[in-house]
């Protein structure tokens, strides 16, 4: 074996691949991926269920930008109003489940404002969704500046499985991943499976397919088309507003300008990847985020052997060039993910194209 | 085109009713600012005071002229990165990450020619700039013509590598010593200094002859023709015999040239690349071009007004007491007003334009196809 | 004694009248339907019939009249609604979901639930198939609709109006992209429907098939019913004067050919899909100047790809295209164009127009960059202006000036302007793909002798179009296209024998076992016993 490890190319790689099986299976990053990948998920969510339908929704960041800092400021009020101990389930306080429902009230109203231009103005919908980002930027940066905030609400803590779970050897990883992390990261899991399942089984799904595929088919056969795609879109709000919630309740305990910092452009990418199904896209999110979590992971523990020298000398003479990037590998892999997809990943049918009943001659 | 439209104040009803219904929005929260902010009290002149103080500092002194040119010129240049994108078809969000490769090779450029005389230094800079920006717009486009990736995601993750690859190479790499942050050694020569006391300078140039440039070229050659079927219509385009794929690529390397020259510029004027450029030029410059309708004239007024704001916001945030982010707001809103152009009409009871989809309705529909020909 | 009334019509359509702006699509038309009964409404495009179907079901509100089932007035509020009373449409171009499976189609908007939230697909599944061998066929509900044959689609849309028991089915230009095989067993399966009580509205332009099928016809001239009959009481002589008011002739003019030298020399050629299936299998054939040659066949057996490989718009991979005597295989589309190739393309919107630029830079958008339309880099609008004037003269193009949009043009009115692009140069070859599509019979008769006539100015005419009326009418020699394959070039008129190409269409020419739902041919290769006549020579 290590006569292998020492050809010069092939062996780095080799020496590459040993070490992300044994970090990810050892190394406990399992819930850090999975924690990464969450908001990513949640985005891509928000994007299956607008699309399938067929409405292009680009604005994702946006939506997760303002729903984040919607979350951190309820939460934030509700803290100094009524301030409570924390509750050993997860962690949660009055304030933190007021962000929750805040931000996806949030959510759901920007996806609003989408729908309509989207579904009954007919504007164009990249536009429509490049406008949202833009507001959502400057309206979350021009709050921020006015309303400083000095404090924080904290966080939703993680669950924490008994030990004997995640030291079983081989899969206490898995157990790991899904179940050191906090609420939303779990619920999201949750939430795939079942969008999944009713995409594909329920009427609700073969009818959401069905409008995003062929519209007037639809319509021919009785379908409120129209009706159809808000309700979707207005759904899909929620999982942007869990993603945001999850960024300032979750991951951190504040809010930066910017801080989704393209998450949402990952999540479509995310989607796109999967093929517009769910589950495809949480495979997607995991593999896109995951390269982030090695940097991490190698910062944390080296791998060993040459890789491991080499890689220090690198951080050594070129410490920001090293962390940046680690830092925009997510950016790199959606690139060429995209680059390698389309095409062989078909978007639905009328996906983009506005509908509009015609009473023909 | 042939024809010129039948009426340029026709076109230019909506846009500017939407701004000012942008203001309007914008009052509300100009006053809801003044109650949440360290006043903490409902002032409904507020808005009048800051936008006063946003026309004092634009209009109010030949100095402040000067600043709005000043402020104008590289987003004219960013508005029409891209403006004449979506006359292809293209929407080049990009913007910001070409005018920070511009912006960083006309850095290194001059600081290679700091010595050199004027007369070489600073077109050898900008056109540093200008190449730069080139190749950070041909590769979306490539990737659009090629695999069918869309440019709006591609752009997107390329301003973020653009920004980490830069600050990385500008940490260790190029990082002049002596400074308390992180930043490129000066650009000496290549600088572009204030000409007669004002802040203006040589750049306002290029950016007046880029807008005849593009009308020029849009309108008047077979080029322009081209980019504009290709936009409109492209399977008929490769049909007839063109290639929407070259056309593409051209569009959206022309693009990324006239983002990298507006980055270049902006760096001359500063004299140096620090680690983290923050500049909102790539970003205004999508508000630009889609409030000038894709059209150089529009977006040389379009790129005037924004201008005018940057310029007085810092005058209205001391005065009014009002971030300047809140032109960030404005910006937002207009863009939502343009886009719901039908509600504007209902408001102001205008008759419905006339058939013929606009450029703004197209680029939706290349979302998730592979490009032929 | 009283005797006992007969039961109403299942279906009355009584004094409807529906305007538009500018044009009044129907003007109190009053129709009739039995149970039991196949009626066919026959008319030009245009004349309203579609619309009056609409108004049937739902699409569209009339705005005087009324409409009754077994004798009872109705309103009829939208297509769930005219579902509900029985009512079922089957849409000229199909309203099918091309991913989804047959099952998912036919559940669509029915949905036989197992519970309130889940499809119940076993259930589903039991009664397509059984509703399948009821009226004749063994369909797979769960193949995806975009595997299955034109024919087949056709049944599985009979099949959604069956699954919610539609009592009158409407089928608006059944065959239209049906071949002359597929047609006889539509017609089987519709009798058998009128059989069991089942009425048939029949919408159709085709004079010969409504005089087969229907047990009475009704004429509709812009707007208005002109006259109903029964087929033993009417011939299509008759039927066409109705339909469009004048004496009609129903084949141009095309005179002798006088064939020269070859400008098109296909050998061998293999033309790949985007999919990498191999479309075009080996195709060899000559077009010379000065005649028509027409490509007969099925659409989606190769000729889209053909086309684009002589076009120059797809790779082919492999064998050769020649012009004139030169190789082009390998040139792209200007090449090509420059080299004396002309394409009307099959789309007109997607493909030949820029909707959105004025007629004049439609009319230049081939040769925008050669004098006198450009001079180097910078165009010469004086001159494209000129020129866009005389061609909107000499074509007959209604339009109020050069400039305005050609999106603003009607159907006809925009091929001419394609026709005026392709026709004002002199070419070597011209590929005319499905010209008449959709149009009018005035604007159809235009492209017909303009094409004639450039046939006469010594150009090569290579047409493809799935009317197979069009291509007897206008080929001087005929090719039948079966599987990528010409299986049979022929003699045009008036040697061509037309149950003889529809049958190569068909199968090939080869002896076919039981069909499968696949296969675009029919079922074992018995002989009609209807016989689908046009006029005697």
């Amino acid at each position: 074996m290590d006569a292998l490890l020492n050809i010069p190319v092939l062996g780095f790689i080799l020496q590459f691949l040993v070490y992300l099986v044994d970090v990810i299976v050892n190394g406990h990053i399992a819930p850090i991926i999975l924690g990464l990948a969450t908001p990513i998920a949640l985005g891509a969510l928000c994007g299956v269920m607008n699309e399938r339908s067929g409405v292009v929704n680009i604005g994702i960041e946006g939506m997760m930008l303002f729903s984040a800092y919607v979350a951190f400021m309820t939460a934030l009020f509700v803290h100094q109003a009524i301030p409570a101990d924390r509750s050993t389930f997860f962690g949660v306080t009055p304030a933190l489940i007021s962000g929750i429902i805040a931000a996806i009230i949030a959510g759901v109203l920007i996806s609003l404002l989408h729908a309509w231009l989207s579904i009954s103005v007919r504007a164009d919908q990249i536009i429509s969704g490049t406008i949202i980002n833009i507001t959502a930027l400057g309206l979350t940066s021009y709050l921020n500046r006015l309303i400083k905030p000095f404090d924080s609400a904290g966080t939703f803590q993680s669950f924490r499985p008994p030990a004997e779970l995640i030291n079983l050897p081989g899969v206490g990883w898995l157990f790991e991943m899904f179940l050191s992390v906090g609420p939303i990261a779990m619920l999201t899991i949750i939430l795939v499976v079942v969008v999944q399942i009713l995409l594909f089984r329920s009427r609700w799904g073969l009818r959401t397919r069905a409008v995003g595929e062929h519209p007037k088919a639809a319509d021919t056969v009785g379908i409120n088309v129209i009706g159809l795609r808000y309700r979707n879109v207005l759904l899909g709000g929620v999982f942007a507003g869990l993603a945001g919630a999850y960024l300032t309740l979750e991951a951190t305990g504040s809010f930066q300008n910017n801080m989704t910092a393209g998450r949402g452009f990952i999540a479509l990418a995310a989607m796109i990847f999967g093929r517009w199904t769910p589950l495809g896209a949480f495979g997607g999110a995991l593999l896109f985020m995951g390269s982030q979590a090695l940097g991490v992971a190698i910062r944390l523990a080296p791998p060993a052997g040459d890789l491991g020298t080499f890689l220090a000398g690198i951080q050594q003479s070129y410490p920001s060039i090293y962390n940046n990037f680690f830092t925009g590998l997510p950016y790199l892999l959606t690139i060429i993910v995209l680059a390698g997809v389309v095409g062989r990943s078909v978007p639905p049918a009328a996906d983009g194209r506005p509908y509009e009943k015609e009473s023909s001659t | 085109m042939i024809s010129r439209p039948r009426s340029y104040v026709g076109r230019l009803v909506v846009p500017a009713l939407s701004i000012l219904l942008a203001l309007l929005v914008a009052s509300l929260l100009i006053i809801a600012s003044g109650l949440i902010g360290p006043e903490k009290k409902i002032n409904l002149l507020l808005p009048l005071i800051a936008y006063r103080s946003l026309l004092a500092g634009s209009f109010g002194s030949l100095k402040g002229v000067a600043n709005m040119i000043v402020a104008a010129t590289p987003l004219m240049l960013t508005g029409l990165a891209v403006g004449v994108g979506l006359k292809a078809g293209l929407f080049n969000i990009g913007a910001t990450g070409q005018v920070l490769m511009g912006g960083f090779t006309a850095a290194l450029v001059g600081v290679r020619m700091a010595d050199a005389s004027p007369a070489i230094a600073i077109p050898a800079a900008l056109l540093g700039g200008i190449a730069a920006g080139a190749v950070a717009g041909f590769i979306p486009g490539f990737l659009k013509a090629y695999t069918g990736a869309h440019e709006v995601v591609t752009t997107i993750m390329l301003n973020a590598l653009s920004q980490l690859a830069i600050s990385g190479l500008v940490n260790d790499v190029f990082r002049a010593p002596g400074f308390s942050f992180a930043r490129t050694a000066p650009v000496g020569n290549a600088a572009l200094t204030g000409i007669g006391g004002t802040n203006l300078h040589l750049g306002v140039l290029f950016a007046v002859v880029c807008i005849p440039l593009s009308y020029w070229l849009l309108w008047r050659t077979t080029v322009g023709f081209e980019i504009r079927a290709v936009g409109a219509n492209p399977t008929a385009a490769l049909y007839a015999g063109m290639k929407p794929r070259r056309m593409m690529i051209l569009t959206m390397s022309l693009c990324g040239a006239f983002a990298g020259l507006a980055g270049a510029i902006e760096i001359q004027r500063l004299g140096y690349y620090p680690a983290v450029f923050g500049t909102s030029i790539g970003f205004d410059g999508i508000t630009v071009a889609l409030l000038g309708q894709a059209n150089p004239i529009g977006i040389m007024l379009s790129g005037l007004l924004l201008g005018a704001m940057r310029a007085g916001a810092p005058l209205m945030q001391i005065q009014a007491r009002v971030p300047v982010e809140i032109i960030d707001v404005i910006q937002g809103v207009i863009l939502i007003f343009l886009a719901a152009e039908i509600v504007v009409r209902r408001i102001f009871r205008l008759r419905a334009p006339s058939a013929g989809a606009g450029e703004l309705q197209t680029i939706t529909r290349t979302y998730g196809e592979k490009v032929t020909g | 004694m009283s005797v006992a009334q007969p039961p109403p019509p299942l279906l009355q359509m009584s004094g409807i009248t529906k305007r538009y702006p500018g044009v009044i699509a129907n003007n109190k038309i009053s129709l009739d339907v039995k149970a039991g009964e196949i009626h066919a409404l026959l008319g030009e495009n245009g004349a309203g019939k579609t619309t009056l179907m609409n108004i049937l079901f739902g699409l569209a509100r009339p705005d005087e009249g009324e409409i009754l089932l077994d004798g009872k007035p109705v309103q009829i509020a939208d297509p769930a609604d005219a579902i509900s009373r029985g009512i079922g449409m089957v849409h000229q171009h199909f309203m099918l979901i091309p991913v989804l499976t047959v099952a998912e189609n036919i559940l669509l908007g029915a949905e036989t639930m197992a519970n309130a939230v889940f499809l119940d697909r076993r259930e589903a599944r039991r009664r397509i198939i059984e509703l399948g061998k009821r009226f004749g066929f063994e369909i797979d509900p769960d193949a995806k609709v975009e595997t299955l044959s034109v024919g087949w689609q056709q049944r599985v849309e009979i099949l959604k109006a069956l699954y919610r028991q539609a009592r009158i089915l409407v089928l608006d230009e059944p065959t239209a992209v049906l071949t002359p095989q597929e047609t006889v067993e539509v017609f089987a399966v519709l009798r058998r429907l009128a059989a069991e009580g089942h009425s048939i509205i029949f919408i159709s332009h085709k004079l010969y098939e409504v005089l087969e099928i229907a047990d009475r016809i009704t004429v509709i001239r812009r707007g208005e019913v002109v006259g109903t009959r029964q087929p033993t009481e009417t011939n299509e002589d008759d039927l066409a004067a109705l339909m469009v008011g004048r004496e009609v002739l129903l084949a141009v003019e095309r005179g002798t050919s006088h064939p020269a030298e070859p400008v098109l020399t296909v050998e061998n050629l293999k033309v790949k899909s985007d999919r990498g299936q191999e479309e075009v299998r080996g195709v060899s054939f000559t077009v010379r100047a000065g005649e028509i040659l027409g490509i007969a066949g099925v659409a989606g057996n190769g000729q889209d790809e053909l086309v684009e490989a002589i076009t120059g718009l797809r790779r082919s991979s492999g064998g050769t295209v020649q012009l004139a005597g030169q190789d082009i295989t390998s040139w792209d589309v200007r090449k090509r164009r420059e080299h004396g190739l002309g394409y009307v393309p099959g789309d007109r919107q997607k493909y030949g127009l820029v909707l959105g630029f004025p007629i004049s830079d439609n009319l230049v958008l081939t040769q925008y960059y050669h004098r006198p339309f450009a001079r180097g880099v910078q165009r010469a609008d004086a001159a494209i202006e000129k020129w866009a004037q005389d061609k909107i003269k000499e074509f007959d193009i209604r339009t109020p000036s050069w400039s305005v949009p050609a999106g603003t043009l009607s159907g006809g009115n925009q091929q001419k302007v394609i026709m005026a692009r392709e026709l004002s140069r002199e070419l070597k070859l011209l590929v005319l793909d499905q010209p008449t599509r959709g149009l009018d019979v005035g604007s159809i008769e235009f492209i017909h002798k303009q094409a004639v006539h450039k046939r006469d100015g010594n150009t090569g005419i290579l047409l493809v179009s799935a009317e197979l009326d069009e291509i007897l009418e206008l080929s001087d020699r005929i090719a039948v296209m079966y599987r990528g394959e010409i299986v049979a070039l022929l003699e045009g008129r008036p040697k061509a024998n037309k149950e003889e190409i529809g049958l190569l269409m068909a199968t090939g020419g080869r002896a076919h076992t039981e069909g499968s739902p696949n296969d675009t041919s029919g079922p074992s290769g018995a002989t009609p016993d209807t016989s689908i006549r046009r006029e005697t020579a």
